[in-house]
């Protein structure tokens, strides 16, 4: 899928599965059992009848092979990131099929090996790739019972499936292993019918706690990245840039690169770069190319670029609405009116978008930091105009994504110097160009305005967003008078923005959270008891419980120490974070003190990763509630190291508790996207706790901070 | 004009034909295929690429070459001995403490240099020594909690 699409998608709320293209499945097997299966949304949302057995082409993005000697290989287009999906993905399927998680080997995101996936991003493996893996693994173990019951001469409801073996019940020296039932055998069935998958009481491994099980080849070194891939005669490439984004270019003077023994300079349209078999006389050598760029002026920096926005985006569209706002006014006894700024951040994953690559008799093997194999095929089959079997993009460990690996520009650099040079080529971007092509969250604004009766109940809501889109917008108060806005523009910012770690959700959760505490306060209302009294979603409010609790939000404060509450939807998951922070007054500094995260998240299914995913979160979260700016002069990216671009440290993560609402029986929802959602929230009602500042715009600084004290 | 660099990797003696001012990261990744070390920043501001010289936390990407004349460095491929995980490895996996692992290799470097120097840091002095590492799926009380097991789980085989 492209990128521009996923963006989209991105940024609202994806509430079904993402329709696939279909493709022929004419790849060579091999022998065993195979069960091809769909997430396309019939497949889940009408009983899981695929309707199209009489096709010739079959519906399907992934497919699991019991094989002849009774191990199982789950492939699946998914990459794995990090979110801990070789792990759980293989854990449903152990489940279902009855073998040990260790005997289910995953092969993930190889677009040669595996059926085409739209890419992993929106926290969508575990909501829509769960429940079909574990109906296909179910739909396994029914053939193998099958087979098993024919060749001992036993119905099949005298027969039981355990650790891979097949027992006779009341006789389990009569038994017969998936090897045995597998050998010889060439089985390809598609899944058709709902087959019988257990129910939560019969789990065994399913809701257990599992260590990831690509940790050994983490700790070791062993695990392979993109930039570990080292292919014969393979030359290291670095781009000469602009340091304005962009820039196009007029000439090069390359008469600098006459001291460098086998340097060859590649010269093609605005991509400037520079090959050699030492990465370093490469790297050195990028430094002599002289280049004129054209670099298109902009006359807006960090601090005007709200005005900017606002000025320049005039068209929006109504996302919900209800009741009469005018009405709302009228019954309200006190309405605000708030403004709440987010400014750009950049992914920053410790693995710089990186690419090794090889054109070869037209064929094109790549492997790229990507979260999105198949779109990375598509996007450089069109980029050199050749079909897409021609290019394979191979399985890869990928060093964090946050959505901003879905962009793929590096790898088609990178195919563009292998083409022109003839020779397998390496492209590791520097963290300069890492945070130049970040494709950053976008700054945003919200505007917002609500009311509330002399009870403390909300009347009126009134959310503009600009630039931060609609995902975890849905109204989860009970407001009779409402209306959320969204106000967008394409290419209207000064650089490339996408999708960051639950797009748009962190900054339009801040400001509602924000907000509904500034509404509690006016009423003078307890900011959990003015949740409670107004929330209208019946998840959501046994979540907040729950978080409370576990909090204990009664307990009383030491001196300079405030409580913070934040709500929000994302993925399915609804999430009630509180934190308690430290502000010191004088300096307005905040030392985060201890995070309280409630979660329902449907079935848990390895509870262990789960709770990985929300205290990642969390603790990422911190850093754009806290430190992450992105500072720029026009199309002048300046925070573009650590130093310079401040996330969070050991030293400023406290102490974080996950919990869970148990619905071992509901289908799974998302997890690792859903609590970084409201920690920006959480964080600035604390801070308000603990000192009466007030602020609006992220990150929570010092300095704005003491500035809020001073109004 | 190249020269000859000559140091012990993970106790294997080596050595390399360099200028002298390339970085100890490129020449571990590029010239002796040692891949576990990663390349996270180049600016030194990250900790990613950390590896011990003689038993001290370096940064490797800015490190140059030409002073590790004589030098005895160890990357994460020295650490596992016999097939067996180092305590600091196995403690990493116990308490996963690490998501996608691409600063994991730095991470258990820089705690390796900390164990050394103070076989029983407590856990200010663990989060001060380990501050300049950086991890972005956010791992760090994981990280933390490893490194106070695997001190315990070293001293006991002192």
């Amino acid at each position: 899928m492209e990128a521009d699409k996923i963006t989209q998608l991105y940024f609202s709320d994806v509430n079904e599965p993402v329709r696939y293209d279909r493709r022929k499945f004419l790849k060579q097997l091999g022998k065993g059992i195979i069960v091809i299966f769909s997430l396309s949304e019939l497949s889940l949302l009408q009983g899981w009848s695929q309707n199209n057995t009489q096709e010739k082409q079959i519906d399907f993005n992934a497919f699991l092979r019991v094989n002849e000697d009774g191990t199982v290989d789950c492939f699946t287009g998914k990459i794995e990131m990090g979110q801990g999906i070789i792990t759980s993905l293989a854990q449903v399927l152990a489940e279902e099929l009855e073998v040990g998680i260790n005997d289910v080997k995953m092969i993930m995101g190889d677009t040669d090996l595996c059926p085409y996936d739209a890419g992993t991003w929106g926290s969508l493996t575990t909501r829509f790739a769960d429940p079909v893996i574990r109906a296909a693994a179910a739909e396994a173990r029914e053939i193998l019972m099958d087979i098993a019951s024919k060749k001992l001469n036993v119905p099949i409801e005298n027969l039981v499936a355990k650790n891979g073996v097949i027992y006779v019940k009341d006789d389990s020296s009569k038994k017969i292993t998936y090897a045995q039932l597998t050998r010889g055998q060439k089985i390809v069935q598609s899944l058709t019918k709902k087959p019988e998958i257990k129910k939560a009481k019969d789990f065994k491994l399913i809701g257990k706690s599992i260590i990831s099980t690509d940790a050994v080849a983490k700790v070791t070194g062993k695990a392979q990245y993109t930039g570990d891939i080292k292919l014969p005669e393979m030359v290291y490439a670095n781009i000469v840039r602009s340091s304005v984004f962009g820039s196009k270019k007029i000439s090069v003077d390359s008469s600098g690169l006459k001291e460098f023994k086998g340097i060859e300079l590649i010269d093609d349209g605005d991509l400037v770069a520079v090959v050699h078999s030492d990465p370093e006389v490469s790297y050195k050598a990028s430094k002599k190319v002289k280049v004129i760029w054209d670099e298109p002026k902009l006359n807006v920096d960090s601090e005007s670029i709200f005005n900017y926005l606002e000025t320049n985006i005039t068209s929006s569209s109504v996302f919900e609405n209800s009741g009469d706002l005018e009405q709302g006014r009228t019954n309200s006894a006190k309405i605000i009116e708030a403004k709440y700024l987010d400014g750009y951040k950049a992914h920053a994953a410790m693995e710089t978008h990186s690419a090794t690559c090889h054109f070869q008799e037209n064929k094109l093997i790549m492997w790229a930091s990507t979260q999105t194999p198949f779109g990375t095929r598509a996007e450089l089959a069109k980029t050199f105009n050749m079909p897409e079997e021609d290019v394979i993009v191979k399985q890869i460990f990928v060093g964090g994504g946050f959505g901003g690996k879905i962009y793929n520009q590096q790898a088609v650099e990178a195919a563009k110097i292998s083409k022109k040079c003839g020779k397998p080529v390496q492209l590791v971007w520097s963290r300069r160009e890492e945070f130049m092509y970040d494709m950053f969250r976008p700054a945003a604004i919200i505007n917002t305005k609500a009311g509330v009766d002399s009870y403390g109940k909300l009347n009126l809501w009134e959310f503009d967003i600009y630039c931060a889109g609609t995902r975890g917008t849905k109204l989860f108060y009970n407001v009779p008078h409402n209306r959320t806005r969204m106000f967008n523009k394409n290419d209207v910012h000064p650089f490339g923005t996408g999708a960051w770690r639950a797009p748009g959700n962190n900054t339009t959760t801040f400001a509602r959270e924000s907000h509904i505490d500034v509404m509690a306060h006016s009423v003078g209302i307890d900011a959990l008891q003015f949740r409670l009294n107004n929330l209208k979603d019946d998840n959501m409010r046994a979540t907040l419980e729950l978080a409370a609790k576990t909090f204990n939000w009664d307990k009383p404060k030491k001196e300079g120490h405030g409580y913070g509450i934040a709500l929000g939807e994302d993925a399915g998951t609804c999430v009630a974070l509180i934190a308690e922070v430290f502000v010191n007054k004088k300096t307005g500094e905040v030392k985060p003190i201890r995070i309280v995260c409630g979660q329902d998240m449907g079935q848990v299914v390895n509870p262990h990763g789960a709770i990985l995913q929300t205290e990642g979160g969390i603790t990422m979260g911190l850093g754009y509630a806290l430190y992450e700016d992105i500072e720029f002069t026009g199309r002048t990216i300046k925070s573009w190291g650590f130093s310079s671009y401040k996330f969070t440290q050991f030293s400023n993560t406290p102490p974080i508790e996950c919990v869970f609402i148990d619905k071992m029986d509901s289908k799974p929802q998302g997890g690792g996207e859903p609590a970084i959602i409201c920690v920006g929230g959480a964080i600035a009602n604390a801070v308000f706790d603990a000192c009466g500042a007030r602020v609006n715009r992220l990150p929570v600084t010092p300095k704005r901070i003491l500035e809020a004290l001073k109004i | 004009m190249k020269k000859t660099i000559r140091f012990k990797l993970n106790g294997k003696p080596v050595n390399v034909e360099v200028v002298g001012d390339e970085s100890l990261l490129t020449v571990i990744r590029t010239n002796l295929n040692q891949t576990g070390t990663k390349f996270g920043c180049g600016l030194g501001q990250c900790g990613t690429c950390t590896v011990l010289v003689d038993n001290e936390p370096f940064q490797s990407c800015t490190t140059y070459i030409e002073d590790m004349e004589g030098k005895e460095i160890t990357t994460i491929e020295g650490m596992v001995t016999n097939e067996v995980l180092h305590p600091i490895q196995k403690a990493f996996v116990e308490h996963d403490a690490l998501q996608c692992g691409f600063c994991t290799p730095g991470m258990i470097m820089n705690a390796f240099g900390l164990l050394l120097k103070n076989p029983e840091p407590s856990r200010d002095q663990i989060i001060k020594g380990m501050e300049q590492n950086l991890c972005r799926c956010g791992s760090y009380n994981r990280i933390v909690d490893a490194i106070q097991t695997a001190g315990i789980e070293m001293n006991k085989k002192i």
